[in-house]
């Protein structure tokens, strides 16, 4: 038995929050990729003048 | 049973018939108006002549899209007044009462700051600038200012609508040249002839609306023919960028066939009386309407698949 009997309205509620948890985790997954692309590109490397000393 | 008891019964069943899902907030963006400009900026985004990463390339279409579904929820917070009058957007979340008109506002600003700054970082400030004037344009020049003041509303607003495959040109390139401006003057061209046929036979809800159409303050008789001068120009453009640089033989093939067919349905719009158009119950008018959807997605289609075959020697002219 759950320690807190869940209210009517978490069910009625239900597919909305599924729908804002997915978005949420699908941005995630979106922005950790964007940033291994932009970190492993060649535009975030290091500055040329630091290579040369 | 009690008359407390079956109230709060009666109320909670209200409740929850008029409360919103996840898809109401969704209906929100315009997903059906998010799609043209989903399609028309990854065309502007694969027709630049730089190569875009996959991962990048599918952020910036995504971040144009938010940005687009959000000027579509600050549409609908700032027009819910005439929407619940027009038969066409009475069923939409705010007039349906699924959805209160300032939480549209909130995820509108949301949104559109969010798509901004993301598209800013995912490709350049150059893009997400763009982005924002689009916003900007849609929601408070066409929006707020020009919908309701004047009957070129459609003509000055309908820029909002062609941005997109500039703002995909300016994602990859960085820069601005004559080619995505020709995909802009396309759908800007085209956005007057599809909402006035649209207009024609969606008759009594911008007159109940109060929204100057041309067909509330220049009549219906006006408009047909503004229709045909409209469809002019723009066969001429679409035909003209044939033999740009994000042009070649598919794309002319197609710009052919289409505007001849567009030309025809204009030509006979313009000479049909409206006992005509009674009698049929506007079947020209809509079928034009319906044409008018093929036209733009071929035309982008054919300079999409110009742009995939040059690598393979196929597409352009060389």
């Amino acid at each position: 038995m759950s320690l807190r009997k869940s209210h009517e309205l978490h069910q009625r509620r239900f597919s909305r929050n599924l729908g804002v948890g997915l978005t949420l985790a699908a941005f995630i997954v979106i922005i950790f990729g964007l940033t291994i692309v932009k970190v492993s590109g060649t535009s975030l490397g290091q500055p040329v003048q630091e290579v040369q000393n | 049973m009690s008359d407390a008891s079956f109230n709060a019964s009666t109320v909670t069943a209200q409740t929850r018939a008029d409360e919103a899902s996840f898809g109401d907030y969704f209906a929100l963006l315009k997903p059906r108006v998010m799609s043209l400009v989903v399609f028309t900026a990854l065309v502007g985004l694969l027709a630049a002549p730089v190569p875009v990463h996959p991962v990048v390339g599918f952020c910036a279409i995504l971040f144009v899209a938010i940005g687009g579904g959000a000027s579509g929820a600050l549409n609908m917070w700032w027009d819910a007044d005439i929407d619940k009058v027009m038969k066409r957007t009475k069923g939409r979340p705010i007039p349906s009462g699924k959805v209160q008109a300032g939480e549209a506002m909130a995820i509108g600003l949301a949104l559109s700051g969010l798509s901004v700054i993301m598209l800013g970082l995912a490709t350049n400030w150059f893009a997400g600038a763009f982005l924002g004037f689009t916003i900007f344009f849609y929601v408070v020049v066409y929006t707020m200012w020009l919908k309701r003041s004047t009957p070129q509303n459609i003509v000055i607003g309908g820029a909002a609508g062609a941005f997109p495959p500039v703002i995909g040109w300016v994602a990859a390139t960085g820069s601005m040249t004559l080619e995505p401006w020709l995909m802009f003057a396309l759908t800007f061209m085209w956005t007057p002839p599809h909402f006035w046929a649209l207009a024609l036979f969606m008759r009594s809800d911008y007159d109940d609306a109060g929204v100057p159409m041309l067909t509330v303050t220049h009549g219906r008789r006006a408009t047909r023919w503004h229709i045909l001068v409209y469809t002019v120009l723009l066969a001429l453009l679409a035909v003209g960028t044939s033999f740009s640089g994000i042009g070649g033989p598919i794309y002319l093939t197609v710009a052919v066939v289409m505007n001849a067919l567009f030309l025809r349905g204009a030509w006979q719009i313009s000479h049909r009386t409206e006992d005509d158009s009674e009698a049929d119950n506007f079947k020209v008018e809509r079928s034009f309407f319906k044409l008018s959807l093929l036209y733009l997605f071929l035309h982008f289609g054919a300079i999409l698949a110009e742009a995939l075959l040059k690598p393979y020697g196929l597409g352009g002219w060389s």
